[in-house]
């Protein structure tokens, strides 16, 4: 395939990057190229210029500071699947980065521009609602923080404008919960069919805090609501699980589920339960 | 060569002396690895143009008026023609088919539609321009209208139900409705048996997907009038001969088709596309080099697929699990156009393997040709047999439950055994040789199956389902002896030529008109006349793929090339050895029972410093100071080797799967490959084919099956939609062999290219259907998604 021509700039700070995509009308920020140019090649997406953010200083690193992790926009999924600081404190995180595509797609892909693409069948996205990080964005008027819950808008929309770019993800870690992610893979792309991630926080045999975000089965990333309800103030015990996954339908999105040549809508609903009960068990398990 | 009865494993280095028969490595890998090969797309002739097609969107469709000004008018345009132009050019403008058969309809196949589109993907109009971007930027710039029409994508539906002909001359759809076997025979063997078991199945359609598009640059001379093309071609001098016939009229004499590294083609790479023609008719307007490439996408809605039958097939069997026949009746879709093997390939090339492995007294197939508006339809790796295997081992499934027998004992019980060889099957072939027990046995030991049949019934104790997989399997390859293929229909020959040429200062070069897309004819070929000339590889050169450097050819199909190719070079060698035997004879003046030939070496018998080597001799053919008598100079021969059958390789494989009953998930445990190719001339090469061709198999048991939509375009069109498996979705492979010479062939081969894709299929989905036996699943169509599994236990009620 050949894709269009699109003008190039490379930005050598976050400012220089915002400044470009502010005055070049439908420019799109590029960083590992893992998500935007495989959709230019088959022109589902022609933007007329790319912003290369690739090397911006400083947003690549991953610190723990106090009740949080900080992983910079251009952490590759590598990096973080293979940080020691996100695997013992955030392990939904390094267990789905770690999950994604091959390890040619890990080493160059980065967090940022997984997250901000919008492609609703990413990894990360399931971990971070379950572990309720932020997005940090600069934008032309400054900084700003999202919730994990206000990011992800629909299919390849998100909350990010046209000129912000992701600089961070910071993930809590405060809580003394668990987490895990589950990945069942499309044979046909590599994406998720369905992927699961869960957060879990127990005390004296009871779940206190309870978060399972999905990726691959809507318009975009969800929560399962639902089934946080069931989970929330049950005793923390492997039945818990089932009736917990049982409520996984309250919380399918209203447009419908994801259908695919690898799975229909129907069948993708029973995956997710399977695989939301499965994950949940696992959690409760270790917990 | 080895006359061993058995070879060691496949892979392992042989025992036996000389380079035939031992794992030498491959001497084309380290360009194809490095990136050095050159491909079609690789080339580059000075002025270039390049070339887009125009394809349509719907699959059926009249087409009302075409507006190329706007496309015609943009900068860097050279020109836009539409089907229109092509017939006013007056060039002969039909591709044709390479198969009759009684009663076939055969409509006019234009490289450019003029009057309708018939399928999604078929080309309307051509874009020259300076830069392939800009050709395709101008495809979108053309204005076609088009009055929409009913379209049929599935072969059932288009005979059967109320539709519009894709053709006109063939108004309920049938291209042509084949029959094989005694029918009589049959009715009589099912009226007398105790059981019938009986399975409707579909076999889907599958996409190619070599990994490298195909790509054409033509280069016409107004000088010499003459059109080279290079192009992506498992056989260019059946392309020269289509182009030059078929498509261009271009005298075949001044058409020289070259085809460079070709990235593999299963098939998708024999046949003569519109796209080809194309280019070299865009050419020939323009007096200048065009180049065009297929992109992924492009090839998975124009490269000929695969497969496409629906069958219902009944076998008859009597308490004690004798087969008393077999009865099949196919609908296979053909396409919108007739491909040239596309007739061939649902009809003989299918219906006489149905007899498997097994004695099966009576068989009757027929099989109904329906045009549908979708791809055309023709050989893809195991073609023909691949299906028809797949019959007979779905069958004995079925067969042995009927009876309830083990599957494995059932197949055993009915085997051919090896001294009924030659043996005539009741479906019209003569297998020529085999011992299918000796290669049962050792697939069944590999997997130790008795231990696994017991590990089975624990397993289900525990909610666990495996499933046991076995498949025998039995191919018509090396295609094939002219004769019979003529009273069948073909309109080619089946022979190969060869070239084999000493050079004065005594290298050799081994030519052949086949044409290798990764099945490292240069080393194998050269292990061939290694062993016949005992002259050092690094001495011998391969050439293969452009018809001005070797004359005559048929090309690389059909698991041919190591029987037919190797036979040519076998018999062009054995022709060159025995002139420069007399040259030998006469310069060390003995007679012919005294000379010896022994590892390239001509001496006398007892007398070994009065010898002469084979490469000396060269020097000395072609200095022709000192020759024999009314001896012309020079040390080369041309063989056309015609077989006089067809080789017959078999084997068994066994598959070991787990399904999950809860996800349908299946993962294979397990997967065990004996195959028996003949003579093994590269026990590396043949495990890579194998290992290939299981790949294949389990994709189209698994993964693959290209499926339309509603409004007749492909939904599985790119390779996310479309699962062709990576490795990690692959089992480890365990191969191993038997060696049963072809008793007819010069080298005792019988070739591998096909033999693991037709296993691997039943395998795998007997395997399944096994692991499921508890839930009364009898069969399960291809491919098996994990969806599947699940529709089939009752998930989604």
């Amino acid at each position: 395939m050949h894709a269009d021509g699109f003008e190039y700039h490379r930005a050598g700070t976050v400012e220089e990057a915002v400044d470009l995509l502010g005055s070049i009308p439908d420019a799109e920020p590029l960083a590992g190229a893992h998500g935007l140019l495989p959709r230019m090649k088959t022109d589902e997406e022609s933007p007329p210029a790319l912003v290369d953010i690739s090397r911006i200083e400083r947003l690549s690193g991953i610190e723990r500071d106090g009740g949080s992790l900080t992983v910079g926009a251009l952490a590759t999924h590598a990096d973080i699947a293979e940080s020691t600081a996100v695997r013992e404190h955030a392990p939904a995180l390094a267990e789905a980065a770690g999950a994604v595509g091959d390890l040619q797609v890990r080493a160059g892909g980065t967090i940022g521009g997984n997250l901000a693409h919008g492609d609703p069948r990413v990894d990360p996205a399931a971990a971070v609602l379950a572990l309720k990080a932020k997005t940090t964005l600069r934008g032309p008027d400054g900084e700003r923080t999202l919730a994990a819950s206000e990011l992800f808008e629909g299919e390849f929309e998100t909350a990010v404008g046209a000129d912000e770019i992701v600089t961070a993800l910071e993930v809590p870690t405060d809580g003394a919960g668990t987490s895990a992610y589950h990945k069942r893979r499309n044979p046909l792309s590599g994406y998720a069919a369905v992927g699961v991630a869960g957060y879990l926080r127990c005390d004296e045999g009871a779940i206190e805090e309870a978060r399972v975000g999905v990726t691959a089965v809507g318009p975009h990333p969800i929560r399962l609501r639902g089934v946080e309800a069931e989970l929330e103030g049950a005793s923390a015990e492997a039945a818990t699980a089932a009736a917990a996954a049982d409520r996984v339908g309250e919380s399918l999105p209203a447009s419908g589920v994801r259908s695919d040549p690898y799975a229909s809508a129907e069948f993708r609903s029973h995956l997710l339960s399977v695989d939301t009960e499965d994950l949940l068990g696992g959690l409760l398990g270790d917990a | 060569m080895s006359d061993a009865a058995e070879g060691g494993g496949v892979g392992e280095p042989d025992d036996a002396e000389g380079v035939f028969g031992s794992g030498v490595e491959r001497r084309e890998d380290i360009p194809l690895l490095t990136g050095e090969g050159d491909y079609t797309a690789d080339v580059s002739r000075p002025g270039m143009a390049h070339l887009a097609i125009r394809r349509s969107d719907h699959a059926h469709a009249r087409i009302v008026d075409i507006d190329t000004s706007e496309a015609e008018a943009m900068e860097g345009v050279a020109a836009v023609y539409t089907g229109e132009d092509v017939v006013d050019s007056g060039v002969p403008n039909s591709i044709p088919t390479a198969w009759m058969l009684p009663g076939l309809v055969t409509p006019q196949y234009r490289i450019l539609a003029t009057d309708k589109v018939r399928h999604e993907g078929s080309g309307v109009a051509a874009v020259v321009a300076e830069s392939p971007q800009r050709a395709r930027d101008a495809l979108d710039r053309i204005d076609v209208e088009y009055e929409e029409l009913d379209q049929v994508t599935e072969p059932v539906e288009a005979v059967e139900k109320d539709v519009p002909p894709v053709h006109e001359e063939a108004e309920d759809n049938v291209a042509f409705d084949f029959e094989l076997g005694d029918e009589e025979a049959v009715e009589e063997a099912f009226a007398d048996a105790d059981h019938v078991a009986s399975v409707d199945l579909r076999q889907p359609r599958i996409v190619p997907n070599a990994m490298e598009p195909r790509a054409a640059v033509a280069e016409w001379e107004d000088r010499t009038e003459k059109l080279r093309v290079w192009m992506t071609s498992q056989n260019p001098h059946l392309h020269r001969m289509l182009l030059s016939a078929g498509t261009l009229g271009v005298p075949e004499n001044r058409i020289e088709v070259i085809a460079p590294e070709v990235g593999g083609g299963f098939g998708s790479k024999i046949y003569h596309y519109p796209d080809e023609a194309v280019t070299a008719w865009c050419s020939m307007q323009l007096g200048r080099p065009v180049k065009w490439r297929a992109s992924r996408q492009e090839g998975y809605v124009t490269d000929c697929h695969g497969r496409d039958h629906d069958t219902t097939a009944e076998i008859a069997l009597d308490d004690d699990g004798t087969v008393r026949g077999v009865r099949a009746e196919t609908h296979a879709g053909l396409g919108a156009q007739l491909s040239q093997f596309g007739t061939a390939t649902p009809s003989y090339l299918y219906a006489t393997v149905l007899s498997g492995q097994y004695t099966v007294p009576a068989i009757h197939c027929r099989v109904v040709g329906a045009f549908t508006n979708t791809t055309p339809v023709d050989a893809y790796r195991g073609a023909g047999r691949a299906e028809g295997i797949y019959v007979i081992e779905r069958l004995m499934d079925v067969g042995a439950r009927a009876v309830g027998m083990d599957p494995a004992e059932f197949r055993r019980k009915n085997l051919v055994q090896p001294e009924e060889f030659p043996y005539e099957s009741a479906a019209a072939l003569v297998y020529d040789s085999g011992e299918y027990e000796r290669a049962m046995d050792k697939a069944l030991e590999h997997v130790g199956y008795e231990d696994l049949r017991e590990r089975q019934e624990r397993l289900r104790e525990e909610g666990r389902y495996l499933g046991i997989g076995v498949a025998n399997f039995v191919e018509s390859a090396g295609l094939s002896p002219s004769g019979l293929a003529g009273d069948l229909g073909s309109q080619a020959g089946g022979w190969e030529s060869s070239i084999v040429r000493f050079d004065s200062t005594g290298t050799l070069t081994v030519m052949a008109g086949t044409a290798d897309q990764g099945q490292g004819h240069r080393t194998t070929y050269a292990q061939i006349a290694a062993e016949e000339l005992g002259v050092d590889l690094e001495d011998i050169e391969v050439i293969e793929g452009d018809t001005d450097r070797i004359p005559q050819g048929m090309g690389t199909y059909g698991s041919r090339s190591a029987s037919v190719g190797g036979g040519a070079i076998a018999r062009a060698a054995r022709e060159v050895r025995s002139k420069a035997r007399e040259i030998a004879e006469h310069q060390l003046e003995a007679s012919s029972e005294d000379v010896v030939f022994d590892d390239g070496t001509f001496h006398i018998e007892g007398a070994p410093d009065r010898s002469l080597h084979i490469q000396e001799i060269a020097h000395e053919a072609y200095l022709g100071h000192d020759l024999p008598e009314g001896m012309d100079p020079g040390l080369e021969e041309t063989n056309f080797y015609d077989p006089e059958n067809f080789t017959y390789p078999f084997g068994t494989h066994v598959a070991v799967v787990e399904v999950d009953p809860e996800t349908g998930e299946t993962s294979i445990e397990e997967y065990v490959a004996v195959d028996d190719c003949g003579e093994v001339i590269n026990p590396m090469i043949v495990e890579g084919q194998v290992h290939g061709g299981i790949a294949q198999g389990i994709g189209a048991a698994l993964y693959e099956g290209a499926a339309y939509g509603d409004d007749g375009t492909l939904e599985t069109r790119r390779m996310d939609e479309y699962a062709v498996p990576h490795a990690t979705q692959l089992p480890d492979f365990e191969t191993d062999n038997t060696v049963t010479p072809s008793p007819h062939n010069p080298l005792g081969v019988k070739g591998v290219g096909e033999s693991a894709t037709i296993a691997a299929a039943p395998a795998v989905v007997s395997a399944v259907v096994d692991a499921l036996e508890p839930f009364d699943i009898e069969h399960l169509d291809m491919p098996i998604t994990p969806e599947t599994v699940w529709r089939a236990l009752g998930g989604a009620e």
